[in-house]
């Protein structure tokens, strides 16, 4: 892998580090905010349900976590494990793949 | 072990060596701080110890002596430096200046980017930095916190002109980004540089030649 690649991997690592400090907090007040006076699954979707903008929201969340896991795992596996070859990077592009799949459908699923 | 006043690491290698067994291998030379021989870990920490005082450290009285970390061992307390400075070389530690002897000197403006090839010029090579660094350890291919600082000085450097080829050196998985700012090497420097300031400034001027197409 060419140091272009790996470069544009660090920035894309800290660029979805910072949507994800943004993501995650909104997600937590929402939590916070949702669970006043018990929670349930109707309330829930009563927000999700055809509303544009949390689809938006929820979709920026699992590409930039389908972006994050894989970069992180990348350094993980190479310092503890020694896999540093290009199975690794196989892997997790196959990783990526299926994060953003399994998001999205969640996504999709309280939207629709 | 007699003990004697400003008594440092460096004297009581000696002593061990000249009275108590005269096989110790260890490496000094100028005992005052400049040449960067005399490294070792002095219980568990990575220091010259020419200027480190065994008042300052002895744990108990006591101090364990070892070679560097992350270094093959030559034999007792010699360690083999090879890939330390091969290191400096792959990160394109040299110089490489545009002007022949028949020109006039550069004028360089003390300020702004000299301040920072100041701030990390006077290493001395000694490799307290990268024994002392965790990311070393994981990943042997790692350029490691001398190397990186050296680029970074001639990456400020104004007279310099190999800049981008440089940056190629350093970025990437066994360059700049591989650090994770533990600071361990600016913790143990002993000339008090910030390795990881200059491999932070590295990290940047690369993402900017990556997304200027430069790299
Ligand atoms: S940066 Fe500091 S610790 Fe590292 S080799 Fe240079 S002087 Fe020694
Ligand atoms: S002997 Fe030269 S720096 Fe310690």
């Amino acid at each position: 892998m060419s140091a272009r690649t790996q470069t544009f991997l660090w920035i894309g690592q800290r660029a979805s580090a910072a949507v994800l400090a943004l993501c995650v907090l909104v997600h937590l007040c929402t939590i916070i905010y949702a669970v006043r006076g018990g929670l349930s699954a109707a309330e829930i979707l009563g927000r999700t349900r055809g509303n544009a903008a949390w689809l938006g929201f929820y979709s920026v969340f699992v590409f930039a976590v389908a972006v994050h896991v894989p970069i992180g795992l990348r350094s993980i596996l190479a310092e503890w494990f020694g896999w540093q070859d290009e199975s690794r990077d196989l892997v997790l592009w196959v990783l990526a793949a299926v994060l953003a799949m399994m998001g999205i459908r969640a996504v999709f699923g309280v939207f629709g | 072990m007699p003990r004697e006043e400003s008594q440092t690491v460096l004297d009581v290698v000696t002593y061990v060596q000249r009275h108590l067994d005269a096989s110790l291998a260890y490496r000094f030379a100028c005992r005052v701080g400049m040449c960067g021989s005399c490294a070792m870990t002095v219980n568990g920490q990575s220091r010259w110890t020419c200027r480190t005082h065994v008042s300052r450290v002895a744990d108990d009285g006591r101090l364990e002596i070892a070679p560097l970390h992350n270094l093959p061992v030559v034999r007792d307390l010699v360690t083999d430096m090879t890939e330390f400075f091969d290191k400096w070389a792959k990160a394109r530690g040299r110089f490489t200046g545009t002007r022949s002897r028949h020109e006039d000197f550069e004028r360089v403006p003390p300020a702004g980017r000299r301040e920072e090839v100041d701030a990390g010029i006077e290493c001395i090579g000694c490799g307290v930095c990268y024994s002392a660094c965790d990311v070393v350890s994981w990943n042997p291919d790692y350029a490691g916190p001398a190397a990186l600082n050296r680029a970074w000085t001639l990456v400020q450097d104004v007279r310099d002109a190999a800049t981008i080829e440089r940056l190629r050196a350093v970025a990437g998985d066994a360059g700049a980004h591989a650090c994770h700012t533990h600071m361990s090497c600016t913790e143990r420097c002993p000339k008090q540089i910030s390795p990881t300031a200059g491999i932070a400034g590295l990290k940047r001027a690369i993402a900017m030649a990556a997304l200027k197409g430069e790299l």
